[in-house]
């Protein structure tokens, strides 16, 4: 099956929205290179649940390939038709589960050695792609927080050491009622810009009192999810025959409510939130992982105006004669190790934040929680500079956004 | 009467041992030799380094998975094996070109590496070599699970096979080193395995423990390591990858330490310290920097070498680029067989 040879009825398993928009533009889709077209329909095939700001991308690219002629759209998947793909890579159903196939693609490319130029072509494609579409003027700088630190009584380390050529480091700030003031700051921009997904409040622990208007995910209101996750995967690993990719499989298809999740909830959040461990490493077995795997994920998908993410202490990872020893308790917490990461984690938020639209307006903030220790990166504040200057959060929030 | 210079030749030849320590899995040079990582090396920086010719840039073209990137060092082609399956790699191994062109027994190569599925990399499925010509394989964790069987404590986060893909152990299809082994070979208990294994904090010391004990009651000319305490950067804790880079710089200098201490070693071993590969940049959008190796970005394919030991300069930097699948020519060099299929070159400042 090549993509010439698709029809329209072969959407018939697709989601409403999804089977309108793929045979709105099944002309575009018939000229497709294989080694392309899965890629989108992997996109496609979500799209009922998926992100504004991800419909628009979607939508914005069909569009362009709809207007393309026959001979520009040869030109443009040019290097993409020159890879060649196995008998079972062409016959494998990918219209029906082509994440699964792009998954194979991706082996198939490792081991044939043709990574490096896909990866060429891929690149190259999204560069182009975004050269020919406009992206909306944003109604407001785009705002990153991160609160890092949680239960640290004192640290002698530098910190946001990877951060602080890009911004200005503060040594003074007045720490009381800190996360309260940057909660506030960001519900007081979905107020004024309300977006659908677009101010988001992610914790990696409890989470506090915060706006309704914020877009809210925490690590402990998922808990039961992560258990039910986790006593799912171990009962499908035992089964017959389970290897790996088909432990992949299984899990890309589990849908929110197998994981208890309730049906009448936000079917778009709690998706993403079910793959946020379903195609995380490491979200299910530490927090600040899952936090800092959230802010990335929602960067790229629902591509916030404001996230702030707070990070809380991980369990720790025991040492091996901790581990063999039949004594010990519940996992403990490691403040430590889990400030160590969320400092890495923050400056992963802001390479991810600048990979957006309007980046170069764009203004980042780092906290140490509790402490006088913070970062801001704005247009308007020098790089690499330090300053002494006693302000507390709120007044750090206004001087970053100004 | 002394020996003519030729057969004093062969005997040094003989007594020549080398020992390859794969770095792993996967560290970047940021967090290593770049400028902003050499602290996490104190070890290497200070008692390595100096002692050592080291290749600043080692490509690694093939697949990076750790498992098929281990075989594609020891047998210089990229291999293209399935990473979750313990199969045999396709080509000859350097244990194999050594046994059989130098004519030594199976005690003389040896392979300690982390998970299951390493227990093939021994020997290949090529044809004149393979069955009964590669290295003696032991697996520690493999070992201490078989150890502590019927025990009931929880330690299935400590022995799950690999951090690429914590949920999956491939199957053992025979070869390896058993548990009664342990006694008749390295002359240890399995009590005293049990024992010794709660006083260390990672299961690459319970590999280096057996390597010691490898050193001391075997002597194998070729003795390869393989490490991984640093996968644990598929988990996504900064902190942790640190650490493991940290205990794997500490455990390579007391290492090469033991080997000053050993007599069948001192004076005579080459040591080799290499990555497998690199890690994902931090700026590549297609993956999550450090945590994984998936973009086969540059960073991710770049890695390093050190060696160091025995017919190796000191304290000399190469920056010319080479490729992981060098390695075995070069160690065929260096002892005297013909790597005859592998598509790497001789490190011509090693051979």
């Amino acid at each position: 099956m090549v993509p010439s040879d698709l029809k329209a009825e072969q959407f018939a398993g697709y989601p409403p929205e999804a089977r309108k928009l793929a045979v709105a533009h099944l002309a575009a889709l018939q000229q497709l290179p294989l080694s392309f077209a899965p890629s989108l329909l992997r996109e496609v095939i979500d799209y009922d649940y998926k992100f504004p700001a991800e419909c628009g991308a979607i939508d914005k690219e069909l569009a362009n390939l709809s207007s393309l002629t026959s001979s520009q759209m040869k030109e443009w998947f040019q290097a993409f038709s020159q890879f060649s793909l196995s008998e079972k890579l062409q016959s494998f159903d990918w219209i029906n589960q082509p994440g699964q196939f792009v998954e194979q693609l991706s082996a198939y490319l490792w081991t044939t050695h043709q990574l490096d130029g896909f990866r060429k072509a891929a690149t190259d494609y999204g560069d182009r792609l975004r050269s020919v579409t406009t992206p909306e003027p944003l109604p407001v700088r785009r705002l990153g927080i991160a609160v890092i630190g949680q239960g640290v009584s004192s640290y002698n380390s530098p910190l946001f050491r990877n951060l602080r050529k890009h911004g200005t480091y503060f040594d003074k700030v007045k720490p009381d009622d800190g996360l309260e003031q940057l909660l506030a700051g960001a519900a007081a921009r979905a107020k004024t810009h309300p977006v659908p997904y677009g101010h988001w409040y992610v914790d990696g622990g409890q989470g506090v009192s915060h706006s309704q208007l914020l877009t809210y995910v925490s690590y402990q209101a998922l808990e039961p999810v992560r258990a039910s996750l986790l006593k799912n995967i171990h009962a499908e690993i035992e089964r017959p025959g389970m290897g790996p990719e088909e432990l992949r499989t299984h899990l890309a298809r589990i849908t929110p409510s197998e994981l208890g999740m309730d049906q009448a909830g936000d079917a778009v959040l709690d998706r993403f939130q079910v793959r946020l461990f379903t195609e995380g490493s490491g979200t299910q077995i530490f927090s600040t992982t899952f936090a800092q795997w959230t802010a990335r994920e929602a960067l790229r998908r629902a591509q916030p105006l404001t996230l702030l993410v707070r990070f809380a202490p991980r369990q720790q990872q025991k040492p091996m004669n901790e581990l063999l020893s039949a004594s010990h308790n519940e996992a403990e917490l490691d403040p430590i190790g889990s400030l160590v990461d969320a400092d890495m984690c923050a400056y992963y938020h802001w390479i991810n934040q600048q990979r957006l639209p309007g980046a170069e307006e764009s203004s980042f903030l780092v906290w140490f929680e509790g402490h006088s220790q913070a970062l801001a990166v704005s247009p308007s504040l020098p790089r690499g500079a330090q300053s002494s200057s006693t302000k507390d959060l709120g007044e750090l929030l206004a001087l970053a956004v100004s | 009467m002394s020996a003519s210079p030729f057969v004093r030749g062969i005997a040094a030849a003989q007594k020549r041992k080398v020992i390859v320590i794969t770095f792993g899995g996967g560290a970047r040079d940021q967090e290593t030799f770049a400028p902003e990582g050499q602290e996490n090396i104190p070890h290497m920086m200070k008692e390595l380094i100096p002692q050592a010719s080291f290749f600043t840039q080692v490509m690694n073209q093939g697949i990076l998975g750790h498992y098929v990137a281990t075989a594609s060092l020891a047998t210089g082609v990229y291999e293209t094996l399935n990473n979750f399956s313990a199969v045999p790699p396709d080509h000859p191994t350097v244990f194999e070109y050594f046994r059989k062109d130098l004519k030594r027994p199976a005690s003389d190569a040896w392979v300690v590496a982390p998970s299951n599925g390493f227990n093939r990399i021994g020997e290949s499925d090529a044809r004149s070599y393979g069955a009964g010509m590669g290295a003696r394989v032991v697996l520690p964790k493999h070992l201490l699970t078989a150890a502590m069987s019927g025990s009931t404590t929880d330690y299935d986060h400590l022995l799950h096979d690999n951090y690429e893909n914590p949920l999956s152990t491939p199957q053992l299809a025979g070869g390896e080193f058993e548990l009664q082994q342990l006694e008749m070979i390295l002359k240890l208990s399995v009590d005293d395995f049990k024992a010794h294994a709660l006083t260390v904090s990672s299961p690459d010391e319970l590999s280096m423990y057996i390597v010691r004990r490898l050193m001391q009651q075997e002597s194998p000319s070729l003795l390869w390591i393989t490490m991984h305490d640093i996968d644990i950067a598929h988990a996504g804790a900064y902190s942790l990858y640190v650490d493991a880079i940290r205990r794997t710089d500490r455990l390579c200098a007391e290492l090469w330490k033991a080997v000053q201490s050993e007599p069948e070693y001192a004076g005579n071993t080459t040591m080799f310290i290499l990555p497998d590969f690199g890690r994902d940049a931090d700026e590549d959008a297609g993956g999550n920097g450090f945590q994984h190796h998936r973009t086969g970005d540059t960073a991710s394919r770049t890695t390093w070498m050190m060696a160091l030991g025995a017919g190796v300069k000191e304290g000399v930097v190469y920056d010319r680029p080479m490729q992981s699948i060098d390695l075995v020519p070069t160690l065929g060099a260096m002892m005297g067989f013909s790597a005859a299929q592998s598509q790497g070159l001789p490190v011509t400042e090693l051979a």
